[in-house]
């Protein structure tokens, strides 16, 4: 593990985790905590703006994206409990943004699991959590941050985010079928194509009802939002739960 | 009409939809295998990406060697600026030899030019040859997939189909007994043909040949006994060297069904003996996506259809949602660029889950090329003028942490209060899922809490 006190380090909390999950933010909090990082929480953040760019309207983010430089440049790492939210500022300010301080805060900012598998050096934790658990593979984690081998392409194999839940005592790691496809929220094209939406998520949930999940868990909210709507509205298992929520029961393990 | 209300009369029918997706889920997994099985996958993905990039920016020079090349091996070489061109070149060819009876083996290009409909028009009778093609051709409709012309119809309907058209017994659906029928009415359509019309799957520059893939050998057939060949292709399927085919086809099969190569590779350097080679290379908007450098390397594209079974939209919508001739991902990149107005809400029908480009054999950043032409789309006022206003507003007030504050209060306070209210004005949310429930404090304000103390 990785001795990160001296760094400064904040949380960057999605506008939908602030306003809808705030124990999620919490729970992120708690992981950095265990691992001994005290994360600050700059108030003056909103949102990274990706709902605008992703409805083709990538000219109004730039004040957002000028407000995100402007509130984290000071800080040597950010982390955010959405691989979504960071690719978007990891990536799509570099692709959208010629002002270079918006760009280094962009690429100074991890997805929390990222955060503790590439920068603490944290590859495990210990704790226990007795549950059968199906992790979804959020698709801008996976594809936007490489976080994990996908299925897609013929590389070595690597899941750092299962690897982090694997240690954990009585947790079983279960494997749906499809280990990697999109579970139908796609931001706005929740909307926009609800129906394709709707059963893209009522798909991913078969398949990991039929793999045993007690549990759906996720590094991204956005993803179990859309699943949990669909769960509550059909009044059936399995329930989900953000990774942070997992994890910040535990210990790294050294 | 929109993708997503086409999308949604294809999804109302639960049990094809779910079928569909699984079809081609399973073509999906034939291609991981099939790629596994080549170590060096992703160098190979990279080469073919690079000889793509390197022909695509020496079009013009390649062409001119490939016309010479073809010329010097006996072929005529026509050049078609458009559809419309296209077609009356096939068509004086044919007219000049007599011809009104003729075969043709899958060609995406002929359908771009609605090549058929033009010739039927004049008197001249065209049979498409590739079992998939046929039956779309009987049923009167376009094709729903690039490589699996039919795969949105089940055996039972293939079954009712040839019964209606080519007199099987009824309630016959043994896809054996079915395509044994199809091939004993092709037979008759292949040997009184007097022209054949194929595709073209690449066009070396360095030799004047080309190179027709198909898994059913109807390219053969038909080239084989009629005495008159035309080939049709885009100005995109030049490759340089001899030495690249290899490339290609160790690609092509394995991404488009998992196949380590197709069955039928026909290399064709000049007419056969006796015969007649006519190709026609057409450009027909390729020339205009060529010089726009965000959308160029969508030219790319050997058509092998990988990005349409991985797209878990196209798997649930179906090629006809797309209403164009290339459907899926990189149909939504190549219609739009025709078409702006028309087909603005296709580069909307994705989830930006970035499988595509990850299966694409020669690495066509197509998720990132539709989320441009997103911002093109609203940029020339063709994207759904609403949301726009709305994404502007919205992110107006998240330039302010206070006002964002207030916003998301309010909306929580809305939610909490009036939910059935607030469900029934996002009908698009709630019509399959429930509203996420609102806690009374966000994360924020709890945090302002803490620090007071």
């Amino acid at each position: 593990m990785r001795d990160l006190t001296g760094s400064r380090v904040a949380l960057f909390v999605p506008c939908y985790v602030d306003q809808l999950a705030p124990h999620v933010g919490f729970a992120a909090l708690e992981v950095l905590r265990r691992i001994g990082v005290a994360a600050e929480y700059p108030a003056d953040q909103t949102c990274c703006g990706q709902p605008f760019v992703n409805l083709g309207c990538a000219d109004a983010v730039r004040p957002l994206a000028a407000r995100f430089a402007a509130t984290f440049a000071a800080y040597d790492y950010v982390v955010c409990p959405s691989g979504s939210c960071t690719a978007m500022v990891h990536h799509t300010y570099a692709a959208l943004l010629d002002d270079p301080v918006a760009v280094a805060s962009g690429e100074h900012t991890y997805e929390l699991c990222e955060f503790l598998a590439r920068v603490a050096g944290v590859t495990a934790m210990r704790g226990r959590f007795p549950h059968r658990v199906g992790l979804l593979r959020s698709c801008h984690g996976l594809r936007g941050l490489r976080l994990g081998s996908c299925s897609e392409r013929v590389e070595p194999v690597s899941d750092p985010v299962a690897r982090l839940l694997s240690g954990i005592d009585g947790l079983e790691l279960v494997e749906p079928a499809r280990r990697d496809e999109c579970c139908g929220f796609g931001g706005t094209f929740s909307v926009t194509e609800p129906d394709v939406s709707a059963m893209m998520g009522r798909d991913r949930i078969r398949d990991f009802r039929e793999a045993g999940a007690e549990i759906i868990t996720a590094t991204d909210v956005s993803c179990l939002m859309h699943l949990d709507g669909l769960l509550r509205r059909a009044n059936a298992a399995p329930r989900s739960l953000h990774v942070a929520e997992i994890l910040a029961a535990c210990e790294p393990s050294t | 009409m929109t993708h997503a209300l086409r999308a949604a009369a294809f999804t109302a029918d639960s049990q094809r939809a779910a079928w569909h997706d699984r079809a081609l889920w399973f073509v999906r997994r034939r291609r991981d295998d099939a790629a596994r099985s080549v170590a060096e996958w992703e160098e190979l993905r990279e080469h073919a990406a690079r000889i793509k990039d390197d022909a695509l920016a020496r079009l013009p020079e390649l062409l001119e060697q490939f016309e010479a090349a073809a010329t010097a091996r006996g072929a005529v070489v026509h050049w078609g600026a458009d559809a419309a061109a296209h077609n009356r070149i096939v068509e004086d060819i044919l007219r000049g030899r007599g011809a009104t009876r003729v075969v043709k083996s899958k060609s995406m290009l002929t359908e771009e030019c609605r090549l058929n409909e033009h010739l039927e028009r004049r008197g001249i009778e065209v049979v498409d040859t590739d079992l998939g093609e046929r039956i779309v051709q009987l049923r009167g409709e376009p094709p729903s997939h690039i490589v699996l012309p039919a795969i949105h119809l089940r055996k039972e309907e293939v079954g009712e189909l040839f019964h209606r058209e080519l007199g099987t017994a009824a309630g016959l659906s043994d896809p054996v007994e079915l395509t044994a029928a199809a091939r004993r009415d092709l037979r008759g359509a292949f040997l009184s043909a007097e022209a054949a019309i194929t595709g073209v799957n690449f066009a070396i520059a360095e030799s004047g040949g080309i190179v027709v893939c198909t898994n059913e050998g109807n390219a053969d057939l038909g080239t084989a006994v009629a005495p008159l060949h035309i080939a049709c292709m885009g100005i995109d399927k030049i490759i340089p060297r001899i030495a690249d085919l290899g490339v290609f086809t160790r690609l092509l099969a394995r991404s488009a069904t998992g196949q380590p190569i197709t069955a039928y590779t026909s290399h064709m350097h000049g007419p056969r003996s006796g015969g007649e080679l006519h190709i026609v290379i057409v450009d027909n908007g390729r020339s205009r996506l060529l010089a726009q450098p965000r959308y160029r390397r969508a030219l790319a594209c050997i058509r092998c259809g990988a990005c349409l079974n991985t797209c878990p939209v196209y798997r649930r919508s179906g090629g006809h949602s797309y209403d164009t001739v290339v459907p899926g991902p990189i149909g939504s990149i190549l219609a739009p660029s025709r078409q702006p107005a028309r087909y603005a809400s296709l580069p909307y029908a994705c989830t930006m889950c970035g499988s595509c480009s990850d299966v694409c054999p020669v690495k066509i950043d197509l998720h990132g090329q539709l989320l441009q032409w997103r911002r093109d789309l609203v940029a020339a006022g063709h994207a759904p003028a609403a949301g726009a206003i709305t994404a502007r507003l919205a992110a107006a007030v998240l330039r302010y942490p206070r006002l964002y504050a207030a916003a998301g209060w309010a909306a929580r306070l809305l939610l909490r209060r009036a939910p059935g209210l607030t469900a029934r004005s996002i009908p698009a949310w709630s019509h399959w899922r429930e509203l996420p429930v609102a806690p009374p404090r966000s994360f924020r304000e709890q945090m302002r809490d803490r620090r007071r103390g």
